[in-house]
C-alpha cells in the first residue's frame, strides 16, 4: 500500500481536502505531518497542500519554507521520492528553491476561483505518466497569486529540460492567452524539478476527484502517481 | 492619571439616557466610576442589549423538536439534523464598519460571525453574505462594492471556509449606508456543544488570541448611531482583521473542545472583554474576576477603560477547569498561540475587574448582561404607505419593445449574474460544494460521512418590505423557503438580520414591528424555528432611512443527493411547467422601478396557504424524481426567470433555450411577463410525466400550467399568441454574465 | 546599540507590476498624464540591536536575503540609522 503524508502548516486549509481525497479514492495509508515534525520516514509521497500558510503575509509560502519539516522534505525529494505541492504548496516549493521561479499576483489583481482546463505536456513524471496527450483536464483554481514568473533564460531551461508539466488551455486543449487565468508565463499551471519527482501546480486536483462535485478529472493525476509508485514497488 | 469624574453629562455623551443613568446608580447604590460607566454604556447599547427590539423579537417562534440551543441563549442557535449531528448558524450585520472602511469592515464581519459559530463547538463549513449597495453609477458605490468583496474574499479565502453563495441588490435607498450581512454555518456532533458560561468557583479564565489595542473602542455604541459626515472622522473605531490568527484560533479551540478541560468559551466581539466576561458569568449564574494588567496589550499606556472596551479582533475567552490549565496551554502552544490566565470564576455574581491589584470595576454581572432596560417604542403608520397603495398602475405605459425591456432587465446588476463577485471567493475549499454558486436557488453542500446535504439561502426584497412591511416580511421567509425547496431541501431553521433605520422615529418603528410580524407569522405557518440573528438599527443616510430589510438566512436539509435540483434546463424536449398562478400585477416590481421609475403600487396578491401548497407539491415532485430543474420566479418576473433557466442550463458551448406560449389572462402583457407574483416555480419535467403532474396538481387545487418546452439555442416568449421576445440564447447568455462587470467599468 | 533599519522592497524592473500599472492608468484617467511608471512595493521597519552600525547593516542584508526579499522577482534597498536619531 502506498503511504501518503499531508503536511499541515499553520494556515494550511486544503490539508483536510487532500487527506480526504487520498483516503477516499487512493490509499488507506495517509497521515497528517505536523510542520514541526522532523520525521518523514516511511512515506511514499508527500503532499504540500493549499491554503495560506502563515497568512501568506510576507509573500506566499515565504515563511512556511522555514518550518522544520521542510528540510526533511528536501531530503525526501533529493532521494527521488515524489513530492506534490498544490497551490500554496507550489508556492512553498518555489520559495524553498525546490522548484525554480516565483509567484506574482494574478494580473487581474483579484483572487480567482473557478474551473479551468489544463493540458499535460510532459508525460515522463510519475504524476503525468498516465495522462493522455491532448487531453484537457477540467479542474478548479483558487488563488490570488498564481501568476508564475521566471525570466527568459529560466523559461528556456524549463523548456529544454521538459519541466513544464501543465499549461492552461481551453476545453479542446488549445493553449492561448485567452485561457490564461492569471497571466502566468507560457500559460504555466504546473512544473516539475529536473528529476521530475517534485511537482508544483496551482490547480487543485483534490477538489475534483469526486464526480459529485462536478468533475473527477483530478483523480487521473493521483492515479498516474499510484501507478508509477506501484510499478516502482514491484520492481 | 486621574480618571474623569462621572456626571449625568458624561453619561449622556456615552449614549445613555438620564433614566438609564439613574437606574445604574441605583443598581450600584452609588455613582459608577468612569470605567464602569463605559462598561454599562456598551452593554446597554442597542447593539448588545437589543433594548429597543427585544419586546418585538419575542414574536418569533423559537422552539421546536429539533431546536437544541434556542435563539438568544447563546452566541448562535443549534438545530438537530439527525445521525447525531447538528448545525449551528447565524447571520449578522457589519453595515456601519463597512460604510466607513469597506475592506476591513466586511473582513471583520466575516471574522466575527465565524467566531460565533466555532464558539458553539461547531466546525464552520460555509459562509454566505447578503449585500446591498446604492446604484453602481455612483463612483463611491463602486468603491464600496469593490472594498466589501475584497474584504470578504481576503478573510474567507485565507481562513479556508468556502463562501458558497449569497445575494446582492443595488438600489439607491442603500446609497451611503450599504448593508453587509454575513452568515456562517457550522456542523457539530451532539455531544460537542460548547456553551458560553462561566461556572465552578475557582476555575480559571483564559484570554487567548490577538493582543488588545485601542481599535474599535465604542464600536458597539458606534453601530447604534446614524451615520453622518462626522462618522468619517471616527475611522479609528474600525478594527483590522487577521484571518491567519483566526484560523489558528478555530483549530486550537476545536481541538481544545475535544478535551474535557473547558467549562465555557466565548468570543470577544462587540464590547470585547466586557461583554464576554459579564455574559459568561451571567449565564453561569456566577461571578468573574479578572486582572487587566495580565491582558496582552499591543499598545503602551492603555487604561482600564480602553482595555475593557477595545474591540480588537480574534480574541477568545475560555473558562478552564481548575487543574486542567497545563493541558490547555499545551494545545494553544502547539498552535503558536499565547494563552494567558487572567482571572477566575467567583461565586458572588459580580464582574470584578482589577488593574495592578486595584479594583476598577465592581458591578453585578447579571445587571450588565441581562437587565438592560426594555423599551416599547411608539410607532405610527407612515403617510407613504396608503398613498403608494392607490397608485393607478393602469396609467403606466406598456413597453414599446418587449425585447428591449427584457434585455435591459436581464442586465440590471441586481438581476444579472454575480459571477464577478463569487469568482473572487473560494467557494470550493473543504470539497463539499455540490452546487456551485449561480446554479441553483440555494447553495448546496454535502455533509461528508452522511447521505445528507444542506441547502442554504439568504433572501429579502427591501422594496416589498418598504411598500408593505407585513407582507414583505412574509415574502422574505416564503421566498427563502421556496429557494431551498427548489434545490431539493426541506426548511429546518431561520436566522434573521433585521436592517432598519432609526427606531426612535415612529414611522421606522412601524416598519420594524410590521416586518417582524410578517416574518414571525410566516415562520409559524411554515413551522420553521428562528434560531437567532441580529438587529441593525440606525441604517440611515442624510436622505433618510434605508428600505426596511429583514434578511432571512434559511437552512434546509436535503435527504439524498438524488434530490439535489438546480435551476438550469437539462434537455431539449422537456416540458416547462409553471407551478402557481400565472396572472400578476406589476406593483412593487423591479420592472416598475427600473423602467418607469416608480417605487410603488400594491404588491401582487400573496396567499400563504397557496404558497405552502406550491412548495410542498414541488418538494414531493422532486423527492419522487420527477423534476429536472426548478427555479423560483422572482425579480424580473416570468420572462427573466425563464431566461435564467435557459442561461444557467447552457454550459460548455451547449445552449438550451425555450419556446414558451403564455395563455391570455386578459391582463396586460407587462404584468404577465415582468410582474412579480409570489408562489411560483418554473419546473421542467420529462415530457411523458407532464400529464400526470398536471393532474396531481389539479387534485390538490394548485395552479399548474404547461407553458412550453425546452429547445436548443432559441429563446422565444409568446403571450396571447403574440411573439414578444425572440432572442438567441448565446446573446442573452452574454448579457447576463457580463452585465455586472460592464456596470463596474 | 539600537538601530532602526528601513527596507524598501520592489519588484525587479524586468518584472511586470500589475498593481503599479493599474495605479498608473488610474492617474492617467484622472488627468495626470505627465506621471508614469508607478512601481508598488513594500516598506518595512526593523529594530536591530548590534555592536556597530556596520554589524547591524550586515545583519539587515542577511535577513533581507534570507527571508524578506525573494531575489527571483524582488529587489531592495535599505537605510540604517541609530534608533535615537530615527525617533527624532
Amino acid at each position: 500500500m502506498i503511504k501518503f503524508g499531508v503536511v499541515m502548516f499553520p494556515g494550511s486549509n486544503c490539508d483536510h481536502d487532500c487527506f480526504y481525497a487520498v483516503q477516499q479514492f487512493f490509499s488507506d495509508q495517509v497521515d497528517f505531518i505536523w510542520h514541526k515534525s522532523t520525521d518523514v520516514h516511511g512515506y511514499d509521497c508527500i503532499v504540500l497542500p493549499g491554503g495560506f500558510s502563515y497568512g501568506d503575509y510576507l509573500r506566499t509560502g515565504a515563511i512556511a519554507r522555514f518550518s522544520p519539516v521542510m528540510s526533511e522534505v528536501k531530503k525526501f525529494a533529493s532521494a527521488g521520492k515524489p513530492v506534490i505541492g498544490i497551490c500554496n504548496g507550489f508556492q512553498i516549493l518555489l520559495e524553498s528553491g525546490l522548484l525554480p521561479g516565483a509567484m506574482l499576483r494574478n494580473t487581474s489583481l483579484r483572487f480567482i476561483c473557478k474551473y479551468v482546463h489544463i493540458k499535460p505536456v510532459n508525460f515522463s513524471t510519475p504524476f503525468s505518466k498516465g495522462l493522455k496527450k491532448n487531453e484537457a483536464i477540467h479542474i478548479p483554481v483558487a488563488h490570488g497569486e498564481g501568476n508564475y514568473y521566471i525570466d527568459d533564460e529560466g523559461l528556456k531551461k524549463l523548456q529544454k529540460n521538459n519541466q513544464i508539466v501543465f499549461q492552461y488551455c481551453n476545453e479542446r486543449g488549445i493553449v492561448s492567452d485567452d485561457f490564461n487565468p492569471n497571466g502566468s508565463v507560457a500559460n504555466i499551471a504546473g512544473i516539475c524539478n529536473e528529476a521530475g519527482n517534485v511537482l508544483g501546480m496551482m490547480p487543485h486536483p483534490e477538489r475534483c476527484c469526486d464526480p459529485m462535485l462536478g468533475s473527477s478529472d483530478g483523480k487521473r493525476i493521483f492515479e498516474s502517481l499510484l501507478q508509477s509508485l506501484n510499478q516502482r514497488q514491484t520492481v | 492619571m486621574k480618571e474623569q469624574e462621572v456626571t449625568l453629562q458624561v453619561a449622556l455623551e456615552h449614549g445613555l439616557t438620564e433614566q438609564e443613568f439613574s437606574t445604574i446608580c441605583s443598581i450600584l447604590g452609588r455613582t459608577p466610576n468612569f470605567t464602569e460607566l463605559g462598561v454599562f454604556s456598551v452593554m446597554w447599547s442597542e447593539h448588545c442589549s437589543y433594548k429597543n427590539s427585544r419586546a418585538w423579537l419575542k414574536k418569533f417562534p423559537t422552539t421546536g423538536p429539533s431546536v437544541m440551543v434556542k435563539a438568544g441563549d447563546e452566541n448562535a442557535g443549534i438545530i438537530d439534523i439527525g445521525d447525531g449531528l447538528a448545525v449551528s448558524f447565524k447571520i449578522e450585520s457589519h453595515n456601519h464598519p463597512s460604510a466607513v472602511e469597506p475592506f476591513q469592515g466586511a473582513a471583520t464581519g466575516i471574522g466575527g460571525i465565524i467566531r460565533d459559530i466555532f464558539t458553539m463547538g461547531a466546525r464552520p463549513i460555509a459562509l454566505m453574505n447578503s449585500l446591498r449597495f446604492g446604484k453602481l453609477s455612483a463612483p463611491n458605490v463602486r468603491r464600496l462594492l469593490d472594498g466589501v468583496v475584497r474584504g470578504i474574499s481576503h478573510y474567507g479565502n485565507c481562513i479556508g471556509i468556502p463562501t458558497v453563495g449569497g445575494e446582492i441588490y443595488f438600489d439607491s435607498t442603500y446609497e451611503g449606508n450599504p448593508l453587509v450581512n454575513v452568515f456562517c454555518l457550522g456542523i457539530l456532533k451532539h455531544e460537542d456543544i460548547a456553551l458560553g458560561k462561566a461556572s465552578g468557583v475557582g476555575n480559571s479564565v483564559y484570554y487567548v488570541g490577538a493582543a488588545t489595542g485601542r481599535d474599535g473602542i465604542h464600536g458597539a455604541t458606534f453601530a447604534s448611531e446614524e451615520l453622518n459626515e462626522a462618522s468619517e472622522d471616527r475611522r479609528p473605531s474600525v478594527q483590522v482583521g487577521d484571518p491567519f490568527m483566526e484560523k489558528l484560533l478555530v483549530e486550537a479551540c476545536l481541538e481544545l473542545l475535544q478535551t474535557d478541560a473547558v467549562v465555557g468559551i466565548q468570543d470577544m466581539g462587540a464590547a470585547g472583554l466586557t461583554c464576554s466576561t459579564c455574559e459568561t458569568a451571567s449565564r453561569g449564574g456566577a461571578g468573574i474576576e479578572i486582572e487587566l494588567a495580565k491582558v496582552p496589550q499591543r499598545e503602551k499606556g492603555m487604561i482600564p477603560y480602553e482595555i475593557l472596551l477595545s474591540e480588537s479582533q480574534e480574541r477568545m475567552l475560555v473558562i478552564v477547569k481548575k487543574g486542567s490549565e497545563s493541558e490547555v496551554e499545551a494545545i494553544f502552544d502547539k498552535w503558536d498561540l499565547h494563552a494567558v490566565n487572567i482571572g477566575q470564576v467567583t461565586d458572588d455574581g459580580k464582574m470584578r475587574v482589577k488593574f495592578h491589584g486595584e479594583t476598577v470595576v465592581d458591578v453585578p454581572a447579571k445587571a450588565l448582561a441581562d437587565e438592560a432596560p426594555v423599551y416599547h417604542r411608539a410607532f405610527k403608520e407612515p403617510a407613504y404607505y396608503k398613498q403608494q397603495q392607490i397608485i393607478n398602475l393602469a396609467n403606466v405605459r406598456e413597453p414599446v419593445s418587449y425585447a428591449a425591456t427584457f434585455k435591459s432587465l436581464l442586465s440590471n446588476p441586481s438581476i444579472a449574474s454575480k459571477k464577478w463577485v463569487y469568482e473572487q471567493y473560494d467557494h470550493m475549499v473543504m470539497t463539499n460544494t455540490v452546487v456551485l454558486p449561480g446554479k441553483a436557488d440555494a447553495a448546496v453542500i454535502r455533509l461528508k460521512g452522511t447521505e445528507k446535504l444542506l441547502a442554504i439561502t439568504t433572501d429579502c426584497n427591501g422594496r416589498y418590505c418598504y411598500l408593505d412591511p407585513y407582507i414583505g416580511g412574509q415574502i422574505a421567509v416564503a421566498e427563502a423557503a421556496r429557494n431551498v425547496v427548489c434545490s431539493g431541501g426541506k426548511p429546518i431553521g431561520v436566522t434573521d438580520c433585521l436592517n432598519f433605520g432609526n427606531p426612535m422615529k415612529e414611522e421606522i418603528f412601524w416598519q420594524f414591528k410590521n416586518c417582524i410580524e410578517g416574518v414571525a407569522d410566516a415562520c409559524k405557518a411554515f413551522n420553521i424555528p428562528v434560531t437567532g440573528g441580529n438587529v441593525s438599527f440606525y441604517n440611515e443616510n442624510p436622505r433618510g432611512a434605508v428600505d426596511p430589510t429583514p434578511v432571512i438566512g434559511l437552512v434546509g436539509l436535503i435527504e439524498s443527493q438524488n434530490h439535489v435540483t438546480t435551476a438550469g434546463f437539462k434537455n431539449a424536449g422537456d416540458t416547462i411547467i409553471l407551478l402557481g398562478p400565472l396572472d400578476s400585477t406589476i406593483g412593487g416590481s423591479e420592472y416598475l422601478a427600473q423602467e418607469h421609475g416608480i417605487k410603488g403600487g400594491k404588491l401582487p396578491e400573496f396567499d400563504m396557504k397557496l404558497e405552502k401548497a406550491v412548495q410542498s407539491f414541488c418538494y414531493e415532485l422532486i423527492k419522487n424524481g420527477l423534476v429536472k430543474s426548478a427555479h423560483d420566479c422572482a425579480e424580473g418576473g416570468l420572462a427573466v426567470t425563464l431566461a435564467e433557466c435557459a442561461i444557467i442550463g447552457s454550459e460548455k458551448g451547449m445552449h438550451l433555450g425555450a419556446k414558451v406560449a403564455l395563455p391570455d389572462t386578459g391582463n396586460r402583457a407587462d404584468s404577465i411577463l415582468f410582474g412579480e407574483r409570489q408562489s411560483r416555480i418554473i419546473i421542467t419535467v420529462n415530457k411523458e410525466h407532464t400529464e400526470n403532474i398536471v393532474k396531481q396538481a389539479q387534485q390538490k387545487q394548485i395552479p399548474a400550467n404547461i407553458i412550453g418546452s425546452v429547445v436548443s439555442d432559441r429563446f422565444e416568449l409568446k403571450y396571447a399568441n403574440k411573439v414578444l421576445i425572440e432572442e438567441s440564447v448565446s446573446s442573452i447568455h452574454d448579457i447576463y454574465y457580463s452585465a455586472l462587470e460592464v456596470s463596474l467599468s | 546599540m539600537d538601530f532602526k533599519v528601513t527596507i524598501v522592497v520592489t519588484l525587479k524592473p524586468s518584472v511586470l507590476d500589475p498593481q503599479g500599472t493599474t495605479v498608473t492608468e488610474a492617474l492617467h484617467h484622472m488627468g495626470y498624464n505627465n506621471v508614469s511608471d508607478v512601481r508598488m512595493g513594500k516598506f518595512m521597519e526593523v529594530s536591530v540591536q548590534a555592536s556597530s552600525e556596520k554589524a547591524a547593516e550586515q545583519q539587515a542584508h542577511e535577513i533581507c536575503k534570507k527571508l524578506l526579499v525573494n531575489p527571483v522577482i524582488e529587489t531592495y534597498r535599505l537605510t540604517i540609522k541609530p534608533a535615537q536619531e530615527a525617533a527624532v
